[in-house]
Order: structure tokens, then C-alpha cells, then sequence
């Protein structure tokens, strides 16, 4: 048996991967606990974009990513990322265009015709995808159910593997939070139809469509423990980003606000951490839905090896 | 000297905007520098498990007071800096436009002159101006900070001319130029005309492969600082006569 806890993003995968492999698997997630900041996330599968500050195997492995979600939830849109700038800040997309790869130069009008006249030149990541992942997670969750894998909140019965984020920090002495906040909006009257980043040296954002005239704006990066909710700046540097990217997004309601903290390792990159009584995925940093298929995959792997090793 | 303290290299770092804690500190360690800026305005109490990072660094901690928009704000700011880091060293920041982070002169020097009475030493970021200098000594600080050009611009050295003013109209007080470096040259460039440091972040943290262009400053602020010390000879104008002129046919 293997005891999965945490039922975020990272707990999930690894849960449907190990489940998948044959292995015998509970997730275990404590009465009364907050919902996974995984809920949180913007739900971009952007790896190419993500280069712009992730190192190269983030951008490799995280290409998996897209081919993993379509295979076990519905609602994956495979409809590219477009990356914006004001037009003072335009060295910030040449910038941005050096730093990645996988993209096109692009009228943004010609792809969303939201946002005809408002850009003069934008980038276009062709081969990323986007999903919700409130709705990804309820269905990682239902699969689980349905292979008979147990989600309790009762004490573990198998080899642990710990997925609960910056609630692992006392165990992992190089875990740090980095704060993130969001908004949700409801603006009918706008239609873009992918992800869109805006680019900005300081007030940056990203919006993902969530479909029926809702999206997901997005995030900043503190590095602090704070919990608790939005900061007034916080909500005004967003908004103000947003509207930058269209006006109209002035007439949305803000139908919820977020914060929460990310667990990030000092090279911001996920990893699997080999500790006597447990093994670690964690340190997902802004890249849970993107790492957390490869790491479940680590994770079977090293199942299998283990299995191979006691025969 | 800044406040009694020697420092062998001349570059600060900032520490925002790096790609991971990791890079920034490979970064610091290719630079050079022996002295870091840390922000806490935003994030607060709560911060320690970064702060810690960079106590792990080496480097002195010169903390800032980035995001205050008043003097009172940058006054408590500088107060649980002290608390948090043990230092009394403060890179005072009062923003006066959000936009261009211009800083704000008149409440520059009142918090100057709050925080040395409190016994701070206070590294003022300003602008080029002689009389906000002078007023910003008699409130206190030894050491001044003027820009280059607004933060993050990446101009480089906008009023040269007056930059040079200023460094010789303050001949004994280390001056260092904070903010609007872009290039390794300019901070060289800097160093040459005889400033006494350079402060950057934007330059190296958003640069594509930030440890390498941290290594890039480190030896373009070294050689500027040679450069000075050596003597650069100055530039001759090649188009004015000069006499005697041997050799040419003197046309009556």
C-alpha cells in the first residue's frame, strides 16, 4: 500500500500514475483542511513560455504535460498562449522573445478578435494549452474513486508519500513559501479565447478564459509566509494589468479572490525528495500542473525499481 | 570608506527578480560583491525563510525601503529592517512617482534626518541635485546615491554632466550611482569619473543567464575602478592646430 498525502495537484498525479502502475493507493488528506492551492493556479500547460525565467528542464519535461491531461480529464484547450505588451514596454517582448522559444510573431487581433487595434505585435506560443483546474482535480479525484483508491482522513497504512506542499515545510528545511494572489472576473461582454500574458518591468499579469464569460487573472510572486487574504495592491496592480490588456475588462465583476503559498525548493524547480520514512513531490513552485505528471512518473519508476530490487 | 567599512569590490546587488534563490546566489557569488539590497515593504515579517538566503550569502545586508511612498512609511520600514537584518545600514528609498520611482527630494530628507538622529546610516537614494545632496549630509548621511536614470531603464548614466558636477562638488563623501544601469560599460564608465560604487539589479537579474553578466559587472566595475586610480589621459582634440607644424609648406 502507498498512502498519498495531499490532494493538491502533486498528490493527484502522483495518486493516478501509481494507481495506474498497479500499485495499491489511499490519499489521505486531513479532516477540515483548506482546499489545495493547486486551486488556485492559473492552469496554463506553458512550458515554452515558462522558460522565459524556468531553467531548460522545466521547458523539456514540462512538454509532456498537455499529452498527460488530455489522457485523464476532459476540458484541456489546446489553443496557444499570446504574450503582450503595452507599447512603452515593447523591449520587455523582444526580451521575452529571446528568452523562450516555440513562438511566432503575431498580430494579436488576427488571433483574438477582442483585442483588434489594441496591439500592434504580440507572440504566439502555438503548442500550449490551458485547462481549469478546479474542474482537472475533481476529475483526477472522481478517476481515483472509481479504480477503488480511498480518500479518507484517517491515520496511513502504507509508504508514505508526502504531497502537501508548504505544509511539509517542517520536514524540508529548504522549503519556501512564495505567496501568489488572483482574482476571478466575470466579463460577459469580452471573449478571448486563450491565455493571455501580459508583459509589464513591474505590473504584469496573465488572464486565462474559464469559458461562460470568466477569467482567471493572475499572479503575483511575494516572497513571504503571509497568509491571509488579497492585498489591496495586490488586487489594484492586477486589475489595472488587466486593463491594460482590454478596457472592457473594467466592467467585470470580481466574482472571488485568492491567495495562497506556493512551495518552492531554492531552484524553483519540482522535485522528488528521498527522506528514511517518506518521499517527497513537492517544491511545485507555479509549476504543479505543468511538473506533476513527470514527477508521478519519477515517482512509479522508482516504485518499479524498488519492487525489482525486493524480488 | 562607507560609514567606516571598507569594501574591496564596488558593486552592489539588488536580489529582486531572479529567476530562483539559487541563480541569485551563484550570481552574488560571481559578482563579487560583498554588499546586497533586500526589500521588506512588501513582504514583510513573514519573509524569513528569503531574508535567510541572503544572511547565508556573506554579503553585508544594506536593506531598502523600496515601495515606501512617504517618509513616516520609509521610517517605520528602515525601523523593522533594523530589527529583522541587525544591521543599521539603510538604503533609504522615498518613491515621490509611482511610475517613473523618481525619488521624492523634500521627504528623502526628512527621513534622512529622522533615521541618523535614530542612529542609522543612511544611504540615500536621490537624484543628482547639489542642494538635496548638501541638505541630505547636513541631515546626516556620508554617503550619497544618485541615479543614473530611473530604476529599471537600463539608460545608463542619463546627466553625465551632471553627474560629474556632483562628484566634484562632493569630493570626500562616497557617492554611488544607484539605479539605471543597463550595460557593464556604463557601470565602468561610472567607475572612471570616480564614483565610489555602483548598485544594480535589474541589469543582472533579468538578464538572460544572470551569472554571467553578474561576473560581467563585477570586472567591468573592478576595471572602471582601476581605470581611475591608474589616471585615464584625457581625450585631445585632434581637429584644433597645434604648433609647431613641421614639415608644411608655409603659403605666403
Amino acid at each position: 500500500m502507498i498512502s498519498v498525502l495531499g490532494a493538491g495537484v502533486a498528490g493527484l498525479c502522483a495518486a493516478t500514475a501509481l494507481a495506474e502502475a498497479g500499485h495499491r493507493v489511499e490519499v489521505i488528506v486531513p479532516e477540515g483542511a483548506p482546499p489545495p492551492v493547486s486551486h488556485l493556479a492559473g492552469g496554463m500547460l506553458a512550458p515554452f513560455c515558462e522558460g522565459e525565467c524556468a531553467p531548460e528542464q522545466i521547458v523539456l519535461e514540462g512538454q509532456g504535460a498537455v499529452t498527460w491531461w488530455s489522457d485523464h480529464v476532459p476540458g484541456v484547450m489546446s489553443r496557444g498562449t499570446l504574450v503582450l505588451a503595452p507599447p512603452r514596454d515593447t523591449p520587455e517582448l523582444e526580451r521575452f522573445a529571446r528568452a523562450t522559444r516555440g513562438h511566432d510573431w503575431v498580430v494579436p487581433g488576427a488571433l483574438e478578435p477582442d483585442l483588434v487595434g489594441r496591439f500592434a505585435r504580440g507572440l504566439f506560443f502555438a503548442n500550449e494549452a490551458h485547462m481549469d483546474p478546479v474542474a482537472a482535480l475533481r476529475a483526477l479525484r472522481e478517476g481515483l474513486i472509481a479504480r477503488g483508491v480511498a480518500c479518507h482522513s484517517g491515520a496511513p497504512t502504507g509508504q508514505i508519500v508526502d504531497c502537501r506542499g508548504i505544509t511539509a515545510r517542517k520536514h524540508l528545511p529548504d522549503l519556501r513559501p512564495v505567496r501568489g494572489e488572483m482574482l476571478e472576473l466575470h466579463a460577459p461582454d469580452l471573449n478571448l479565447t486563450r491565455p493571455v500574458r501580459l508583459l509589464h518591468p513591474r505590473f504584469a499579469c496573465y488572464l486565462v478564459p474559464r469559458g461562460q464569460g470568466r477569467y482567471m487573472l493572475g499572479a503575483t510572486m511575494v516572497e513571504t509566509g503571509r497568509t491571509g487574504p488579497i492585498t489591496a495592491r495586490a488586487m489594484m496592480e492586477l486589475l489595472s494589468a488587466a486593463y491594460t490588456v482590454h478596457p472592457g475588462f473594467a466592467e467585470a465583476c470580481v466574482i472571488a479572490t485568492g491567495a495562497g503559498l506556493r512551495p518552492a525548493l531554492p531552484d524553483n524547480i519540482p522535485a522528488l525528495i528521498h527522506q528514511p520514512d517518506r518521499i517527497h513531490v513537492n517544491g511545485m513552485y507555479r509549476h504543479g500542473f505543468l511538473m506533476g505528471p513527470i514527477l508521478a512518473a519519477r515517482l512509479v519508476a522508482h516504485f518499479a525499481q524498488e519492487t525489482a530490487h525486493a524480488d | 570608506m562607507f560609514y567606516g567599512t571598507e569594501l574591496s569590490s564596488r558593486l552592489m546587488l539588488g536580489t529582486a527578480q531572479y529567476p530562483s534563490p539559487s541563480v541569485l546566489r551563484a550570481a552574488i557569488a560571481a559578482s563579487g560583491a560583498q554588499v546586497i539590497t533586500v526589500s521588506l515593504r512588501r513582504e514583510g515579517q513573514a519573509g524569513g525563510e528569503f531574508r535567510e538566503i541572503m544572511a547565508q550569502s556573506g554579503c553585508r545586508i544594506l536593506p531598502n525601503t523600496a515601495g515606501c511612498h512617504s517618509a513616516r512609511e520609509a521610517v517605520t520600514t528602515a525601523q523593522m529592517a533594523r530589527e529583522l537584518f541587525g544591521t543599521d545600514w539603510i538604503k533609504l528609498e522615498v518613491i515621490g512617482h509611482a511610475d517613473s520611482l523618481q525619488p521624492d527630494p523634500f521627504a528623502l530628507v526628512e527621513a534622512a534626518r529622522i533615521l541618523s538622529a535614530e542612529g542609522f546610516k543612511v544611504f540615500p537614494y536621490t537624484t543628482e541635485d547639489l542642494i538635496v545632496g548638501e541638505r541630505l549630509i547636513e541631515a546626516g548621511c556620508r554617503v550619497l546615491m544618485p541615479w543614473g536614470a530611473p530604476i529599471g531603464s537600463g539608460q545608463g548614466l542619463r546627466h553625465r554632466a551632471a553627474l560629474a558636477a556632483m562628484r566634484a562638488h562632493f569630493p570626500d563623501i562616497p557617492l554611488v550611482i544607484d539605479a539605471g544601469i543597463g550595460a557593464p560599460s556604463q557601470a565602468m564608465a561610472a567607475m572612471e569619473m570616480g564614483f565610489d560604487a555602483v548598485l544594480l539589479n535589474t541589469a543582472v537579474a533579468r538578464a538572460l543567464d544572470p551569472v554571467a553578466m553578474a561576473r560581467a559587472f563585477g570586472q567591468a566595475v573592478s576595471a572602471g575602478q582601476l581605470a581611475h586610480i591608474a589616471g585615464l589621459m584625457p581625450p585631445r582634440d585632434m581637429a584644433q592646430a597645434s604648433t609647431p607644424i613641421f614639415g608644411m609648406a608655409e603659403l605666403v
